[in-house]
């Protein structure tokens, strides 16, 4: 199918809404519009960070999966502790793939799940005295722990615990950092308060830890990267580009990361924001009160990584940049390969993305780069910001989806006739089995990494064994395949 | 009275921010820039407007401050 004018996406948005009634119509109409490249604002086009719709299928997360899942439980040398019932810390448990260093139980823990496991007494009377012993037993069995965070689930702010209390007396009495993060699950439209919460928590509770500290020795290259969790080793593929280039690599948030990194960023020159959804906050807080400038970067296929590479070099001096430059060239023959094996099996392919975060604007450059065209794209929990920043990236006239209901995503999927899907596990199985093929975009379908050069390689070949796959010839059974089909599958067979 | 980010980007262009509100706006205009009296009545390239008690000296941008939205009074 050709691509759709402006007004043939305005007429699929009417029509997929149709189904509603009035009043849910009307609010779902703020959230989907076409790209206009015209608008500097998301904000007169697109409507988001609103209270999902009673009823609909909406896949977003909580406050909690914000924090505990997103930016604190990626910080290795720490455990986090699913403060409530069992079900929060142990159904979220290791499902993001954030990679790490170490032995998990012994000075990592990643991984496990430490839940207070609330019962009814605990409702009644209150979890502080049982926090306390959870937090002495946690000395006791994994002693190489560097600190506590306590992660509250939704019952903590219903009952009114003061786990501030006991975070203070527990970091007097163990002399390790003891964090209270108060990310209950209601608070919030989706997990993006999560994230703003978990950043407040390290600004007050971890980063001012070393500032009356000199002893750390600095150079003037030191660069901290923010908001890349490793997953499936991305944060890996990215450093090692910084620490090519001739940057030193102070500290990873939050992606194998650890508190001792976290209370050296203050000392850094520069940050270097990957995902801005959930670390801008702590950027911005560092920039007012240490004066460290932060930049966004993408490192999502090739021309976006060298565009990215060149405007961190830009903050420093020439040493680095020729370095940039040197490391560019070594790169472009492996990625020109690359791009040579894909680009004609990939070329023109059509895909949809929804996904969260930084995602359904970053990756768009590396789909270039394979010659394929992003048609549609949209937010879990963006902002107008990251609405803002997407305008610029996208086509012309292209979907735009915030919050995008089950419902609706298949109707598009259905019109716009994508030859691939970008998105969740939750969206993953029921695409397939209506033949499209799907990557899963949050932690890269047990694949990865993605970020860099090297991500980049692996990338190329996901997407190509996704949609090249035999298998989708094959969806129908062969006694209900028309006469065309089937000459058409001995010709491929043949072929 | 929102609490109000401003800061300078490299070129020198300044932005105000607004976690709250998702606001990340470019700044036309501030009424008073000296040294000695900072701040005033406050216009967005959106065309809302801010308003921040003058302060006695220029601050260090970036400055996280108290704001009125404009037409607050």
């Amino acid at each position: 199918m050709s691509v759709m004018s402006r007004d043939e996406v305005e007429s699929l948005i009417q029509e997929v809404l149709e189904v509603y009634p009035a009043k849910a119509k009307k609010d779902r109409t703020k959230h989907l519009a076409p790209n206009d490249h015209e608008l500097e604002q998301s904000k007169k086009c697109i409507t988001s960070n609103k209270k999902s719709l009673p009823g609909v299928m909406t896949i977003r997360g909580c406050a909690y999966a914000g924090s505990k899942g997103v930016v604190w439980g990626p910080v290795k040398d720490m455990i986090h502790i699913s403060h409530g019932p069992v079900g929060c810390g142990q159904y979220s448990r290791a499902g993001r793939r954030n990679y790490y260093i170490g032995t998990t139980g012994v000075n990592a823990f990643v991984t496990m799940n430490f839940t207070s496991d609330f019962q009814e007494k605990d409702i009644v009377f209150g979890g502080d005295k049982k926090l306390a012993k959870l937090i002495d037993e946690i000395e006791t069995l994994f002693p190489l722990n560097k600190g506590v965070t306590i992660q509250s689930e939704c019952p903590i702010g219903l009952i009114g615990d003061d786990i501030e209390a006991v975070a203070k007396k527990k970091t007097a009495e163990h002399g390790k950092t003891v964090v209270p993060v108060r990310c209950e699950g209601f608070r919030g439209v989706s997990q993006s308060l999560g994230h703003h919460i978990a950043n407040d928590a390290v600004r007050d509770w971890v980063l001012s830890a070393r500032d009356e500290d000199d002893s750390f020795p600095t150079t003037p290259y030191d660069v901290a990267i923010i908001g890349d969790y490793n997953i499936g080793g991305d944060a890996w593929s990215s450093r090692i580009l910084l620490e090519e280039m001739g940057l030193r690599v102070v500290a990873q948030w939050s992606g194998d990361g650890t508190i001792s990194e976290m209370e050296l960023t203050p000392k850094v020159k520069l940050n270097l924001v990957h995902c801005y959804r959930s670390m801008n906050y702590i950027s911005r807080h560092m920039e007012e009160k240490y004066k460290i400038p932060w930049i966004e970067y993408n490192f999502f296929g090739p021309t976006k990584t060298v565009e990215s590479l060149r405007k961190i070099a830009a903050h420093f001096d020439e040493t680095i940049q020729a370095k940039c430059e040197e490391v560019i060239e070594k790169y472009r023959p492996e990625w020109d390969a690359v791009i040579a094996k894909f680009r004609p099996r990939l070329e023109g392919k059509r895909v949809m993305l929804y996904v969260g975060g930084l995602r359904p604007r970053h990756v768009i450059g590396a789909y270039e780069d394979l010659g394929m065209e992003v048609v549609g794209t949209g937010y879990e929990f963006g902002h107008n910001d990251d609405y803002d920043r997407t305008i610029k990236e996208m086509g012309d006239a292209t979907l735009l989806y915030d919050d995008v209901t089950g419902y609706e995503f298949e109707e598009f999927v259905k019109a716009v006739k994508p030859d691939l899907i970008g998105s969740g596990i939750k969206e993953k199985y029921i695409f397939q089995k209506m033949g499209v093929p799907f990557r899963q975009m949050h932690s890269w379908d047990y694949s990865g990494p993605y970020h860099g050069f090297d991500g980049f390689a692996i990338f190329a070949r996901d997407m190509d064994m996704t949609l090249n796959n035999p298998c989708w010839k094959m969806l129908q059974a062969p006694w209900k395949k028309t006469e065309a089909a089937a000459a058409d599958s001995a010709v491929a067979a043949s072929a | 009275m929102p609490n109000v980010m401003i800061r300078q980007d490299q070129s020198g262009k300044k932005t105000l921010y607004v976690a709250k509100r998702d606001l990340e706006e470019d700044i036309v205009s501030i009424e008073f820039e000296a040294a000695d009296r900072w701040g005033g009545d406050i216009t967005l390239a959106d065309g809302s407007t801010y308003y921040i008690e003058p302060l006695d000296v220029a601050p260090d941008l970036p400055i996280t401050i108290r704001a009125k939205r404009g037409g607050e009074g």
